[in-house]
């Protein structure tokens, strides 16, 4: 009856020595890696071959993309819906403009520290957070962001309402020349969104994962089989906030000055989060890949209309979460059974006759 | 005298914040659902008042004569048209209602442009009652925490009192035993948001002509309603009042403190109270 | 005409298949009893009567009219309901709130607050208590109760012997003929095969998603019925 058939054997042989392996890749998938392989080197390339606005543009595209996989991995794996991550995108500006303020440190240096005092900070916030459920955690979350973006409006000592601008010499210890500059914060954000995307698919590959896609199945279901699902959502909001704080610290490296407003912009950092992963796929690592993809074609298009772009961003979202709620990605996917890393988790027979076939794996 | 004055005026606010907040604890009271896009509607209300009132050339107060119906029947759409298609899961109704509410805010902002606007409620915004020789209450503030009181105290009685009160009740305990009692799922969802609606009309147009208000403005309110929700406790109409009245509290005396102060002290309250008491200060012992 | 008919009646639960097409047909004042083991498909079989599995139109026709399909609170109002199994009073509610609610339409009919509580008069005196902090017996009275507010001309009740101790079984299925006195047809799910048989005038037996047997209750042949329920 079940598909699982442990292959018995007749009574008074012995038992073949037949056990499960559970394999995490697939044709597909071998081919997504030498893809993204590939890609990677190109994208390594682009300054000695592309202009400076298509730098930009680029590292654009990494930070949203970065953003948005992070909440992916919070709201589509954890179940945790924050609409707060500007906290921590503003708060990582603010870590490494005061770093280079105060301490006159070479202002990269901001980028690992913004990433310490992200997690370091959302450890408290998540501790508290969680006392509220579902839809509240939401707007606690929000409000979380609205105290960050009063308290950095009132202090006078990071700049208060009208923030703060990257020193001269700051800006150029970095590195001597512009060129030199724009390629170096390049390949750092190029870095950056290799890095957390790499995270998000081993963390996703180990245990812990495993527990995620359960808790993200059936919370209830998690509980019981006994996964500590306080203790895995903690995990995964420190790690995400960590990792948000530094692309913050890099976004508003770029930017050379930050205002409360800019940096703890709901409009500007999580809607884009938001639609990039409703409408790619949440739940999906590829979701947001696709997702910002789109969001950036459809940018192109729109870029006159700000408001009527999100308008219209919304009521995709909208359908997209009535008819097809695993995004353009998870329509794609699930008919074909496509995977562009490798996170299913098939079981292989391992015999020395190899009868079997991959069961439908339990997803990724 | 000072400081007797604030602490009325922080009252009397909060009396606006349990508006807020018993519409919003209404709805998920009933299906279980959180409207993000809550405090947008509200704006909605604002403007839409502001639109009859120049349509019209009416005052505020009577405008609610229209847009109280309206809204409401905005409410009875928008559930039976669009949420209670997503009702069910946890991640559904939560994004779709936080793209509703991105959506309303572009809408109003193409619509309405940026600029602040208020609603002009006449001599009456001035009117105040003095009360002792220092201190003088503003009549405008007195009579919306009144009506607010009213309308907590008519939603109480409609839930425990009246057959519709019933049917929530029973849909909200048992959605599919409730059909058996000939109870339309889709129809007593749709009307419990057209309530809460309703509800959110009058407050929309009250805060309105308290403060200016701009398309953006609805998070604000929506925040507001939520602290005063979980400083007073879930599951009480009475305690949310409690909960808005603390939080008209706090942020009067922030206010009072520094004048850049008012909303941040209300979220350092509403942490406050989720560190100490997470249950809220008047949390209804049942559910 | 029958009161109801059911023709071919199929039934899913996604993919799995509950009903593999079921007939039957009551009479307007009759007794039908359905038996069968467990999960042999007789409370899937009332909820597709009740409306809350789909069916197809014609599959299941009420007085002539086809019905498959309709919603549960259509059909209440057409004068179908059910007591559903385990109960599933209203914790939120009384007892009276949840007997009111069952009359919830005013639909007319002989019953009323009253009348129940007339039938059930120890319900009376726990009027105002939380329906949850009655005994097992108490709150199927109050289910039942609460079925009838509505004035069904059909009822169906899904095992209410579930969980009763056998003195109050006999109790509840003692008031039967004074409900079908009033012009209601009932349908009892039973696992209390005795019990179901000595209360109705006709019965079915479900197994594995289909008929098994049926006949008048009094009639058959017990051996028959144990093996049709068997399935053996």
């Amino acid at each position: 009856m079940t598909a699982i058939d442990q292959g018995s054997a007749p009574v008074g042989e012995a038992k073949p020595r037949s056990g499960f392996q559970v394999t995490h890749t697939s044709l597909s998938s071998r081919l997504g890696l030498i893809f993204w392989a590939g890609l990677v080197v190109v994208l390594i390339a682009v300054p000695y071959w592309g202009d400076r606005q298509t730098m930009r543009l680029l590292t654009e595209i990494y930070s949203f993309l970065a953003l948005a996989s992070l909440w992916n991995l919070l709201a589509g794996y954890a179940g945790l819906v924050s609409v707060g991550q500007q906290a921590f995108v503003g708060l990582g500006g603010y870590t490494l403009y005061l770093l280079a303020l105060w301490g006159g440190f070479n202002p990269i240096l901001g980028l690992p520290l913004a990433g310490l005092i992200g997690f370091v900070v959302s450890i408290p916030i998540i501790f508290l957070l969680l006392r509220l459920r579902g839809a509240y955690f939401t707007i606690g979350s929000w409000v979380v962001a609205e105290l960050f973006l009063q308290i950095f409006q009132l202090v006078p000592a990071v700049g208060g309402g009208s923030g703060i601008s990257l020193p001269a010499a700051v800006v150029k210890s970095i590195a001597a020349s512009r060129d030199g500059r724009e390629f170096l914060i390049y390949w750092i954000f190029l870095a950056l969104v290799v890095a957390v995307l790499a995270v998000i698919v081993l963390l996703l590959r180990t245990r812990y994962g495993l527990a995620l896609t359960a808790i993200r199945d059936n919370e209830m279901a998690a509980k019981s089989n006994g996964i500590d699902v306080n203790r895995t959502r903690t995990i995964v909001f420190v790690v995400a906030a960590a990792a948000t704080s530094m692309v913050g610290s890099m976004i508003f490296l770029q930017k050379l000055s930050i205002t409360p407003f800019s940096a703890f912009s709901f409009n500007d950092w999580t809607v884009n989060m938001i639609f990039i992963t409703v409408i790619g796929g949440i739940g999906h690592v590829e979701g947001p890949i696709i997702g910002t993809i789109i969001y950036f074609v459809l940018r192109e298009y729109l870029a006159d209309y700000a408001s009527t772009y999100l308008i219209i961003l919304g009521l995709v979202a909208i359908v997209i979460m009535l008819r097809a709620p695993k995004g353009i990605w998870g329509l794609v996917a699930d008919r074909y059974g496509w995977q562009l890393f490798p996170l299913a988790r098939r079981l292989k027979r391992r015999e020395s006759s190899p009868t079997a076939s991959p069961q439908p794996g339990t997803g990724h | 005298m000072d400081l007797l004055n604030i602490i009325v005026q922080g009252i009397l606010l909060g009396g606006l914040y349990a508006l807020f907040a018993a519409g919003l604890s209404l709805i998920f009271g009933v299906m279980k659902l959180v409207n993000v896009a809550h405090g947008d509607l509200i704006v909605v209300a604002a403007y839409f008042a502001y639109f009859v009132m120049q349509l019209l050339g009416i005052g505020p107060f009577t405008s609610l004569i229209v847009v109280v119906p309206v809204i409401a029947l905005v409410g009875y759409i928008l559930q039976r048209g669009l949420l209670n298609f997503t009702l069910g899961d946890d991640l559904p109704p939560l994004l779709v209602t936080i793209s509703l509410s991105i959506i309303i805010q572009n809408v109003l902002l193409l619509l309405f442009t940026h600029d602040s606007r208020k609603l002009y409620g006449g001599a009456i915004e001035m009117a105040s009652w003095r009360v002792t020789q220092d201190m003088a209450i503003g009549v405008l503030p007195v009579i919306q925490f009144v009506i607010a009181v009213l309308i907590i105290g008519g939603l109480q009685l409609l839930f425990y009192r009246s057959a519709v009160g019933r049917a929530f009740r029973a849909t909200s305990d048992d959605r599919e035993i409730a059909q058996l009692m000939g109870i339309d799922n889709n129809h007593i969802f749709a009307i419990a948001m057209a309530l809460s609606l309703a509800v959110v009309a009058v407050a929309g147009v009250f805060i309105a002509v308290r403060t200016t208000f701009n398309p953006f403005y609805g998070p604000q309110l929506l925040i507001f309603g939520f602290e005063a929700i979980i400083i007073g406790g879930l599951g009480s109409l009475w305690g949310t009042l409690a909960g808005g009245i603390v939080l008209g509290l706090a942020q009067a005396i922030g206010g009072h403190i520094n004048v850049g102060l008012p909303f941040t002290a209300g979220h350092l309250a509403f942490l406050a109270v989720l560190i100490i008491r997470p249950e809220g200060l008047f949390p209804k012992a049942v559910q | 005409m029958p009161l109801l008919e059911v023709t071919n009646l199929k039934a899913f639960y996604g993919d799995f298949q509950a009903l593999f097409g079921i007939s039957m047909s009551v009479e307007a004042g009759q007794v039908v009893s359905v038996i069968g083991a467990n999960g042999a498909g007789k409370s899937t079989l009332l909820r597709s009567i009740v409306g809350m599995l789909k069916a197809a139109p014609g599959m299941i026709r009420f007085d002539g009219e086809p019905i498959g399909g309709v919603g549960t609170a259509k059909l209440v109002t057409r004068g179908i309901t059910m007591v559903p199994e385990g109960r599933r009073l209203f914790p939120s509610l009384s007892v009276e709130e949840n007997l009111m609610i069952g009359g919830q339409l005013g639909r007319p009919g002989p019953w009323s607050l009253e009348r129940v509580y007339g039938l059930f008069p120890a319900l009376k005196d726990r009027r105002g208590q939380r329906s949850m902090s009655l005994s097992g017996g108490q709150q199927q009275m109050v289910s039942i109760g609460r079925a009838l507010m509505s004035n069904p001309r059909l009822l169906l009740c899904d095992e209410i012997s579930l969980g009763l101790a056998p003195i109050l079984v006999q109790e509840i299925f003692q008031m039967l003929p004074s409900i079908v006195a009033e012009g209601t047809t009932v349908i009892v799910v039973e696992q209390d095969v005795m019990q179901a048989l000595a209360a109705s005038d006709h019965v079915y037996c479900l197994q594995e998603g289909r008929i098994s047997l049926e006949g008048p209750s009094r009639t058959l042949d017990r051996g028959a019925i144990r093996a049709a329920y068997f399935g053996v």
